[in-house]
């Protein structure tokens, strides 16, 4: 077993894995790393299963102190990280001699970085998963959903991989890309008014600072839903709701289970590990998908695991 | 019953059953989602409730949406509620008193009917439970008759304590853990919700069934519960 100290953290550095699942009827909520693309490549330069728990940091602010020899693995955001003052950029492995220090200093390029040990971090299982949601006081190092905290102690089980990995260049997401994301078109979208479907699709968003794990407002052109009040009903992953005052929103993974207002659809995976590394104030667009061509993407996408 | 498969992400399908909420929709629903939950086996990722839906999440690298679509078409062909399909019965204690239900008065004077005439007719019911949502273990129960019917409060409470039952509109609902919360509260149950060390987890599932049992102060203290009023927690 490998130990490493929490020096410095915020209560946006958590431990995650790819969410809580099976239990959402109870209204328990998904919670996982937001940005699952860059939490799957951290696994994937350990060899983990790619649903391994990491931890998730945003913004920066967050140090560790290895108690012993380390193997790591950093995906995501360049969130300006440091092994005793020298610059580490993201996607690679690397090693940490006891005593060497590892810190976050501020955002560079992208929101989230995940770091992963091999076989994951050690926490317990509740309900299946060791994602952390505060909320709903469940998962973390202590199981009650707390996010971490300076002098925890991190520890992991798995075996050090000898060989330091970096992912090829091409393989690497791009953070700074300015492409549409992808909405799947949902069952409401006939309900808004047609100005609004061009407003929607046509001009940019802005990303409010009135964003969390739950949710991230959108701020833009208001849209007019015109169809019937809506029964609550089942919201999936980055549902795009539209509230009465018209300015969207996308459902992240700490989103409540069931919800009432009508959406324009959802966005796809890849669009949310993109909009997941996007800080407030950045300008992004919508582009309107069908299912089928989202699922071959997706399914291509993965293959990269592989 | 008028069903419609509807599109709602990549991998998420909405079943809908109905189009207004009714206790006679249940025992469809249960039937429903117990024939989803056989016909995805393994493939089902989470199947989400509500009360006129069921939301299917599959696991996108087994099935493609087409697929999906056919495994809803199968399992629903034939759906017929059956007596198995049965919830289980819960009766919940509460204690209704001002101190921990604060709007006890508000539903009298909106009603007409005295304090104890509240209490009686809503513990005199049998409710379903709808969906669970808003935080784990807590059940959408209804419906409470329209004599007791209110509007959520026009400022949402900082926080409710854990235990206490509410009533929204034609809802009533008992919240699980301290949260905030907008609902008229009548009274506390001193009943564990949700646990993460039982099976199941949470005491009460879709579609089961719940009648409240008013209690008084000290049985309600021996069954566990906390009776600090919400001023002082606040």
């Amino acid at each position: 077993m490998s130990r490493l100290r929490i020096e410095a953290s915020t209560p946006l550095c958590l431990l995650q894995d790819a969410g809580r699942f099976g239990v959402r009827h109870l209204g328990v909520t998904q919670g996982g790393g937001l940005d699952w693309r860059s939490l799957s490549w951290a696994n994937w330069l350990l060899d983990n299963r790619l649903d391994a728990a990491v931890i998730e940091i945003t913004l920066g602010g967050f140090a560790v102190v290895a108690e012993d020899e380390c193997v790591l693995a950093l995906a995501g955001a360049d969130l300006g990280a440091q092994v005793d003052g020298e610059a580490l950029a993201p996607w690679r492995s690397f090693r940490l001699h006891k005593g060497q220090r590892l810190q976050f200093t501020r955002p560079l390029l992208g929101a989230r970085a995940y770091l992963a040990a091999p076989g994951g971090f050690d926490a317990p299982k509740v309900l299946g998963s060791s994602a952390t949601v505060v909320r709903e006081a469940l998962g973390g190092l202590d199981g009650m959903g707390r996010p971490l905290a300076k002098d925890q102690s991190l520890s992991y089980s798995g075996n050090s991989v000898m060989l330091l990995r970096q992912l090829p260049a091409e393989q690497r997401p791009d953070l700074e890309l300015d492409a549409p994301l992808d909405l799947v078109l949902g069952a409401q979208i006939g309900e808004f008014s047609g100005q609004s479907l061009f407003d929607a699709f046509n001009n940019p968003w802005h990303l409010d600072s009135r964003a969390d794990r739950m949710g991230i407002r959108l701020l833009g052109t208001a849209l007019h839903y015109q169809g019937q009040p809506m029964i609550s009903e089942g919201i999936p992953l980055g549902a795009v709701q539209v509230p009465p005052d018209g300015q969207p929103i996308v459902l992240l993974n700490d989103r409540q289970t069931i919800g009432g207002y009508p959406r324009l659809g959802a966005l796809t995976p890849l669009a949310l590990a993109r909009l997941a590394q996007c800080l407030p104030g950045a300008s992004v667009r919508l582009r309107p998908v069908v299912q089928e061509v989202a699922h071959r993407e997706h399914i291509d996408y993965l293959r990269r695991f592989n | 019953m008028k069903l419609r498969v509807e599109v709602v992400a990549l991998d998420c399908l909405m079943v809908r059953l109905f189009d207004q909420i009714a206790e006679a929709n249940m025992p469809w629903m249960l039937a429903a989602s117990e024939s989803l939950r056989s016909a995805f086996a393994e493939h089902l990722i989470d199947l989400v409730p509500s009360y006129t839906t069921l939301m299917v999440h599959y696991d996108l690298n087994a099935l493609s949406p087409a697929q999906a679509r056919e495994l809803i078409a199968q399992a629903l062909i034939d759906l017929s509620p059956n007596a198995r399909t049965r919830g289980t019965c819960h009766v919940l204690p509460v204690w209704y008193d001002l101190s921990v239900g604060p709007e006890l008065s508000l539903l009298s004077q909106r009603s007409g009917l005295t304090v104890a005439e509240v209490i009686r007719r809503h513990s005199q019911r049998e409710y379903q439970v709808f969906a669970l949502g808003f935080a784990p273990g807590f059940a959408f129960m209804g419906l409470v008759e329209e004599a007791l019917a209110a509007p959520r409060l026009n400022t949402p409470r900082k926080m409710v304590a854990a235990g206490s039952v509410g009533i929204a509109e034609r809802q009533t609902a008992a919240y699980p853990v301290v949260s905030p919360g907008g609902w008229n509260l009548i009274g506390r149950t001193p009943a564990k919700l949700f646990d993460r060390h039982r099976d199941g987890y949470s005491l009460m599932q879709p579609g089961d069934t719940v009648r409240f049992e008013a209690v008084g102060h000290a049985e309600f203290i021996n069954l566990g519960g906390d009776d600090t009023p919400l001023e002082a927690q606040a």
